[in-house]
């Protein structure tokens, strides 16, 4: 991972709202609007080749984020850079390159599909639209991209309704797969499917990324797949990442405490290893009124007054390893408490 | 020891516009008094039925057979009077969507106080009080104004904390948990967790908990069993099952589930899908999926045998699923 | 429409109402088509010999008061009032399936000036309305159509929108979205396949609708005009004898009541239909 460092897509200081509507009265009493914060300056990069995680739990802003990368949602401050240059920017024939190039994936198997259209036409679309092959040999890349999916031939003339849940996602894969990107957003790909069927969706996720050098950005909850997948990883807490590092640097020595305690909640699939105490009290504060000082700072159980203070930035004491917390000048006292 | 619920050969049938389906097939198991059972399978599985079979809270096309003894009474049996009183008071449930298991029109403490005129023979003022108690229990702060309020304005784990407090008020000795923490983030599902954890210590209760999430099962349970269209094909002590599957199925699923120091390898994948419950296959149904299947899986059902005194699985090849070891065994 | 109905006996899978309707409505275009090959008469000749007759072997539904076959007049009015049928609602059905499909991708203000719109039309009782652009415009049908159209695209138009706004939130929007899709081809390829069912099922009644209003307006005078043989001109035409010769106006009555009952069947079995399909 160290060599290849080819920027291909980033982040910078990405802010996303979402306003309530105003009734009429609101409007002319002049209440401001009411608005969910949803993305707080968010910035990474994205390197070629590599599958970034992101993690979070709900209400973390890690769909809005996905979506931001792939233009369904415009940013409302900062920027998407892509190979240098603003997405927001690209218009007409640029825009729609840059559509072929960055595709995504969609969390649910049942309506991520046209239902009206057979297998077929959902990916002759994607093949014409982008005109990425002559008409004649439509036919021939259709069964390459069922092969590719691991699908029997025999799909293309079925409409969505007629497969399970995993063999939908596969669709799903197959269409984003059509237009030939560069880079994939994976937005909770699996976690609407059984578990025995998740597994088969991440060894063929796994697979096509070697196959076909895709730069995954791999959105989930799952913490466990998260690790699985990934090369780094970055964690959204409110709308910001508050820790962003190598997979294993991360899963096994976190500096920020969201993210220990993260790693604490999650179940671990060994019964020898038990706690009976909560691995953190309190819920998610409400997105619309956000802390001041540290996002994390009413539950995080080693606050001091600074946290309630100055909002932490991500900052680095090894580049390979940021974090935005105030304890990370201190020596991470909660690290200690670590089991490896 | 005597169990606290037992339940044999349990089968329930649904009659449908295209014929019957077995949803639960011949399912037996017990629960010991303040065990933590969990019942894991995939959609389809039949795991939630069986628990709602429990209690005959199904649809009327349901057709349940069997026995399902508690306290010396068979429930299966039982006229629906008795049975509410069971429901409820000594057995109670919680659902994995507490917002539409709760009343949205009517504010907690009218839903506390319901249960509790139902279930207990308690005063106005002293089931007031015991409202309170029941919310400091499950970890409501704050509980003589949270009590006014009504669902909507609780979040998700909240609501399910105020089912939670619901369910207690009648100080069930036994809790059917459904699904409880699917719908939740991880740090309010772990909450969750700790606390029917600890209620179970502190009120001596016994808990079944249907799940999907092996990794629940693991922090939580004392026992498990692994259901597969509509059957148990795997039981034991939880340590046990881990350790040294049985079941190909159980195998499978649990090398399905990511680990650390497996980072991006192919994972112990199970072919296909979960059957239908419609097109359940002939033999083990498992065997279309299974990598040890042989021709006696294809012609005839597996029994349940046991492997130890707290472990059984009901597959012809145990001993070559053993062999191929556990995948989350060697840590 | 593409209906999913693979590799199944299609004719067991058509819902009842849909067939007993299809069997209507089809043999009342048979009827609309070739009337002059099941009239047994001219339906506008005069036959001062029967004038007034009573149903009889020669009339079997009897004759007017100038004489002319009730049934041949009957079977030549399905020509009229099909075609009622099909201009009256073909208009309001396409203006309004695309604008409901515009506004309703679109959303914010264009939605909410149509909401007004909407408002402005639905607080007007449907008929005084049709009557009073068909009083400007002078009678005849072909006006009649412009007034059915004028104000018959609202409720198209309101039934697609809302519907375009459920599926645009669908994840498949998206993707669309994401591939790089025109909104053209979002909304027309992607969405309004999803959305129009609701509108045509409504359009079958509307049909249905059509007829009994485009009778109204021949009864009134402001529809198709004397001596063309349309029901609603027939039962005008009767009124008078309604004591003495009950079969000028009961006869076209049933034709009405027949179509109107068919298109209704049709819609109910199209509603059926297409939500099944799951």
């Amino acid at each position: 991972m160290m060599e290849r460092r080819e920027i291909l897509l980033s982040a910078e200081n990405v802010s996303k709202n979402f306003a309530f509507p105003r009734s009429l009265t609101q409007r002319l009493t002049g209440k401001p609007a009411v608005a969910v914060h949803a993305l707080n300056g968010v910035s990474f990069d994205l390197h070629r080749g590599e599958t970034l995680g992101i993690v979070g739990e709900s209400g973390c802003g890690k769909s809005t984020l996905a979506r931001c990368l792939v233009r369904l949602h415009d940013c409302d401050e900062g920027r998407i850079m892509f190979e240098g240059r603003d997405v927001a920017a690209l218009k007409g024939t640029e825009r729609r390159q840059f559509n072929a190039r960055v595709q995504m994936i969609f969390q649910d198997p049942y309506s991520s599909l046209n239902p009206r259209m057979r297998v077929r036409q959902i990916l002759a679309e994607a093949l014409g639209v982008h005109k990425m092959k002559p008409k004649a040999q439509i036919p021939a890349r259709i069964a390459e991209l069922l092969d590719l999916v691991r699908l029997p031939a025999d799909a293309a003339d079925k409409y969505p309704h007629e497969f399970s849940g995993g063999q939908r996602q596969r669709i799903g894969i197959a269409r984003a797969l059509a237009v030939e990107p560069e880079v994939l957003v994976a937005d909770e790909l699996v976690s609407a499917l059984d578990v025995s069927v998740q597994a088969q969706v991440v060894n063929l996720l796994l697979q096509l990324q070697e196959q076909l050098h895709l730069t995954v950005v791999f959105v989930a909850h799952d913490l466990r797949l998260v690790r699985h997948i990934s090369h780094r990883v970055a964690v959204m807490y409110l709308g910001k990442i508050v820790e962003l590092g190598q997979t294993e640097a991360l899963f096994t020595a976190p500096r920020h405490p969201y993210t220990k305690v993260l790693l604490d909640a999650a179940p671990e699939l060994d019964p020898a290893r038990r706690s009976k105490t909560v691995a953190v009290k309190g819920e998610l504060p409400s997105p619309v009124n956000l802390p001041t000082g540290c996002l994390f700072n009413t539950r995080c159980p080693h606050a001091f007054n600074r946290c309630f203070t100055d909002r932490p930035v991500l900052t680095a004491r090894d580049p390979d390893h940021l974090a935005a917390c105030h304890l990370t000048d201190f020596g991470l006292p909660f690290q200690n408490e670590l089991t490896a | 020891m005597t169990p606290a619920l037992e339940v044999s050969h349990l089968t329930t049938q649904f009659t449908s516009g295209s014929g019957k389906v077995t949803a639960v097939d011949d399912v037996s198991f017990a629960v010991m008094p303040g065990q933590v059972l969990g019942l894991v399978g995939e959609s389809g599985s039949g795991k939630s039925v069986t628990l709602r079979s429990l209690l005959r809270l199904l649809p009327r096309t349901a057709q349940i057979e069997g026995r399902v003894i508690w306290q010396g009474q068979d429930l299966i049996g039982m006229s629906e009077k008795q049975l509410r009183s069971v429901r409820g008071g000594d057995i109670s449930m919680i659902f994995q969507e507490p917002m539409t298991a709760l009343n949205p029109v009517l504010p907690v403490w009218l839903q506390i106080d319901e249960n509790l005129r139902t279930h207990t023979s308690l005063s106005a003022s002293e089931r007031v009080a015991r409202a309170r108690e029941l919310m400091d229990l499950v970890g409501i702060s704050d509980a003589p104004r949270r009590l006014l309020q009504y669902p909507h304005q609780f979040s998700g784990g909240m609501r399910q904390r105020v089912m939670i407090a619901i369910a207690l008020a009648s100080n069930p000795k036994l809790l059917l948990a459904d699904e409880p923490t699917t719908a939740l983030d991880v740090t309010i599902q772990d909450q969750i967790l700790k606390l029917i954890l600890s209620l179970r210590d502190k009120l001596a209760m016994s808990v079944v908990l249907v799940t999907h999430d092996l990794g629940v099962v693991a922090t939580t349970c004392d026992h498990m069993a692994v259901m597969y269209a509509g059957r148990i094909v795997e039981t034991g002590a939880v340590s046990s099952v881990f350790a040294q599957p049985s079941h190909a199925y159980t195998r499978g699923l649990l090398g399905s589930v990511p680990r650390a120091g497996t980072q991006r390898s192919q994972l112990l994948s199970i072919e296909g899908t979960p059957p239908s419950l419609s097109a359940i296959p002939k033999g083990c149904s498992f065997h279309p999926r299974c990598e040890f299947a042989t021709d006696i899986c294809r012609r005839s059902t597996p029994a349940m045998l046991p492997q130890s005194a707290t472990h059984a699985a009901a597959c012809f090849h145990s001993d070559r699923v053993i062999a191929a070891g556990s995948p989350v065994g060697a840590q | 429409m593409t209906v999913a109905l693979t590799r199944r006996p299609v004719l067991r899978l058509i819902p009842r109402p849909l067939l007993f309707g299809g069997i209507l409505i089809g043999l009342s275009l048979v009827l609309a088509v070739f009337p002059a090959v099941f009239a047994p008469y001219d339906p506008i000749a005069f036959d001062y010999n029967a004038l007034l007759a009573p149903p009889s072997r020669a009339h079997l539904m009897g004759t007017d008061n100038f004489g002319r076959d009730v049934l041949s007049r009957v079977i030549h009015a399905f020509t009229i009032d099909m075609q009622i049928a099909f201009f009256g609602t073909v208009f309001p059905f396409v203006i309004g399936t695309l604008v409901g499909a515009l506004v309703g991708y679109a959303g914010g203000t264009a939605d909410a000036v149509f909401g007004r719109v909407v408002d402005a039309v639905i607080t007007f009782p449907f008929l005084v309305l049709v009557i009073a652009i068909v009083s400007v415009l002078g009678p005849g049908l072909v006006n009649m159509y412009i007034a059915l159209g004028v104000v018959g695209w609202v409720f198209y138009a309101r039934i697609i929108a809302s519907e375009i706004k459920i599926q645009k939130r669908l994840d498949y929007a998206d993707a669309g979205r994401a591939m790089g899709y025109t909104p053209m081809r979002i909304i027309f390829r992607h969405l309004l396949p999803n959305a129009i069912t609701p509108g045509i099922v409504y359009l079958m009644t509307d049909m249905a609708l059509a007829i009994l209003l485009g009778s109204s307006l021949g009864y009134l005078g402001l529809g198709a005009q004397p001596p063309t043989a349309e029901w609603g001109v027939q039962i005008a035409e009767g009124k008078n004898f309604m004591s003495t010769a009950w079969w000028i106006s009961v006869f076209p009555g049933i034709a009405i009541v027949l179509t109107g009952l068919g298109f209704s069947l049709i819609g109910d079995g199209m509603a059926e239909l297409l939500r099944t399909r799951k």
